[in-house]
């Protein structure tokens, strides 16, 4: 063992409560940041989801489905109708991984580490969340890139399609706080996939997402004015589309993104406080 | 804010635990543990698997609360001031908890950031730490792929980047092979000449021996024996010296020998016919060189000499009269099919099996 001696600069501290301020506690959540993303690095597959996920929906849904909802040769008219859908769709899986990312730091015993230290315990969750969302950027550009080689058409402005990004964006944020207090609650991340899954499914596929709703029967159909996912796929659609009814399908996915928020955000971080 | 140690120089309590109790079901974890460590010493915390060390040591790093009792380290009450206990302790258990997928160095830098250091001074003692523990040469590997040993001294490092007044050690040395905790023992002992505080759980005699200056011995979580490891020695008899004579019709006369001589503190000599040997109780290795010295003035021709110490049976044998609960706990561990997880997640909540 080496000479180096344990003479380290003083540290500054926080005041007397031991409270930690909000510039020390943006610090915090960059330097959990810059880990998640150096995990990233060190293991690129678990990017799959983010960048191949959109490309292989798209092909699929546009050449298995497309010449049968819109008509053989029509698969334009289709894509363009496909790719909003989507971009709801990504949100909801991304934020998936944030729950078994969870979990595999409980089991990992770093969480401990983080636990004992001087540092605001939701800054991991925040800085989990933060890094997510980029995912989530970079997997809704490629969807758009996807959506344009195969011919998708924009009528809506540049900030109409802004706003439908930035509106799956929150809504698929507001749906981590889900998946957090699932990582914490399961004991396997098989297990959070397992369960997130069976609540996944029934909410895509009962929804706007791939086909417009009229042809399913009554109590489907009514399954679907509300589902949040409906009305994120409806209100992007629109958006892009620069035409059809907007505010009531924004105002519905963001009443469940608060709703989502606002029930699921503190039991998770309860939870994460007094998980053992 | 005044630090801690500008309060208690000269001899306090670092920790001071007072009737923690935590039941998980039925099970008592911890069932009303007193323990005192002093400032700038080393507390070993003897116990089999399940006697409730590992409950006590998440208490005492405010990831546990109890169900009763009281606890302040380096003072501060582990219930109503966790934020700023964090700020002085470390902590490193038997599992390593630091992030495998990151690099050695990516390692020490986060903690350092998480510590408030800014980035040039995160850098510097993440550096400075890499090289003490000899981990220089691997900084920039993940942490996955180094040995067990090379993961507790990552772990031990990033407890130290906050230069803690109080270090827990879970267990720090089990599953490493002999040099890796010899290497350990070093750096704990080296911590606290550099004035730190140690509580060190362990299932080794061996282990409490060599590093801690007291002992608390815990059994299904109740305190079952404390004090100067010396004292708690002279209660269980130290070690064994056991001695070979060359020819085996000398073992009596060496046992006169060393009966007339009446060596300050060395217990009675016995004979131990089946194996060859004379068996003496000894309590320092000064009791060690005189007895050898005077085997060897008497002109006494000796085949071999090894010493023996109690293993932590013995030890609770000579202490409470009663098996520990180990061999208990062993049989659970074996019914668990070795499944790593559920292991895991018992021995962190720290149920008592």
């Amino acid at each position: 063992m080496s000479a180096a001696t344990l003479t380290a600069p003083a540290r500054p501290t926080n005041d007397g409560e031991g409270r930690i301020g909000l510039r020390a506690n943006l610090r915090h959540i960059g330097a959990l940041a810059r880990r998640n993303l150096l995990q990233i690095k060190q293991d690129p597959e678990s990017m799959f989801d983010v960048l191949l996920m959109p490309i292989i929906f798209t092909l699929l849904f546009t050449y298995v489905f497309g010449g049968a909802i819109s008509g053989k040769g029509n698969q334009e008219a289709y894509v363009s109708y496909l790719i909003p859908g989507l971009m709801a769709m990504n949100g909801m899986n991304i934020a998936m991984a944030v729950g078994t990312g969870v979990n595999e730091d409980f089991r990992k015993g770093v969480m401990d580490r983080f636990r004992t230290m001087p540092i605001a315990r939701s800054s991991v969750l925040i800085a989990k969340i933060v890094v997510e969302i980029g995912r989530m950027v970079v997997a809704t550009v490629i969807l758009l890139i996807m959506g344009f080689l195969l011919g998708m058409s924009i009528d809506g402005s540049v900030l109409h399609v802004l706003g439908a990004v930035l509106l799956s964006l929150a809504f698929g944020a507001s749906l981590m706080w889900i998946f957090i207090l699932l990582g914490l609650a399961m004991k396997t991340p098989q297990a959070v996939q397992g369960l997130a899954m069976i609540v996944i499914m029934p909410l895509q596929f009962g929804s706007s997402i791939f086909t417009p709703t009229s042809s399913m029967p009554g109590w489907l159909e009514g399954f679907t004015k509300v589902n949040p996912l409906s009305n994120l796929a409806d209100a992007s659609r629109n958006l892009f589309g620069g035409h059809g009814a907007v505010a009531q399908p924004v105002l519905i996915t963001l009443a469940w993104a608060v709703a989502i928020t606002v029930v699921t955000a503190p039991l998770a971080v309860r939870k994460f406080r007094s998980k053992t | 804010m005044t630090r801690y140690n500008d309060l208690t120089k000269g001899g306090g309590n670092a920790v001071e635990v007072r009737g923690l109790v935590k039941h998980y079901g039925a099970t008592k974890a911890l069932d009303g543990v007193d323990l005192d460590v002093r400032e700038g010493t080393i507390l070993g915390v003897l116990g089999p698997n399940g006697a409730g060390k590992t409950t006590l040591v998440r208490v005492l790093a405010t990831l546990l609360r109890p169900d009763a009792g009281s606890a302040r380290v380096a003072g501060y009450d582990v219930l109503k001031q966790p934020r700023q206990l964090r700020r002085v302790i470390g902590l490193t258990g038997q599992y390593a908890s630091v992030d495998e997928k990151l690099s050695g160095y990516e390692n020490l830098y986060m903690i350092g950031r998480l510590l408030d250091l800014s980035r040039a001074e995160a850098r510097r003692r993440a550096g400075d730490l890499l090289e003490r523990f000899s981990l220089t040469e691997a900084a920039k590997k993940p942490a996955a792929q180094y040995s067990g040993g090379m993961r507790r001294r990552l772990d031990l490092a990033a407890s130290l980047t906050g230069q803690p007044s109080v270090l827990y050690l879970d267990e720090p040395t089990t599953g490493l092979d002999p040099r890796t905790r010899n290497e350990v023992w070093e750096e704990v002992r080296r911590m606290v000449d550099e004035g730190s505080t140690v509580l060190l759980t362990t299932q080794y005699m061996e282990e409490a021996e060599a590093l801690a200056n007291e002992l608390t011995v815990i059994d299904r979580g109740r305190v079952v024996a404390g004090g100067e490891v010396n004292e708690l020695k002279a209660k269980v008899g130290g070690r064994t010296l056991r001695i070979r004579p060359a020819d085996r019709g000398e073992l009596p006369r060496m046992v006169g020998a060393l009966a007339q001589a009446g060596l300050d503190g060395v217990g009675g000599a016995t004979i131990d016919e089946a194996e060859g040997v004379v068996n003496v109780a000894i309590i320092s290795d000064e009791q060690l060189t005189a007895v050898v010295g005077l085997l060897g003035e008497r002109g006494f021709a000796i085949a071999g000499i090894d010493t023996h110490l109690p293993s932590l049976d013995e030890v609770f044998l000579a202490i409470t009269g009663q098996k520990t609960s180990l061999a208990d706990a062993d049989a659970d561990a074996d019914a668990d099919g070795g499944a790593d997880a559920d292991d895991r997640a018992r021995e962190r909540a720290g149920a008592a099996v």
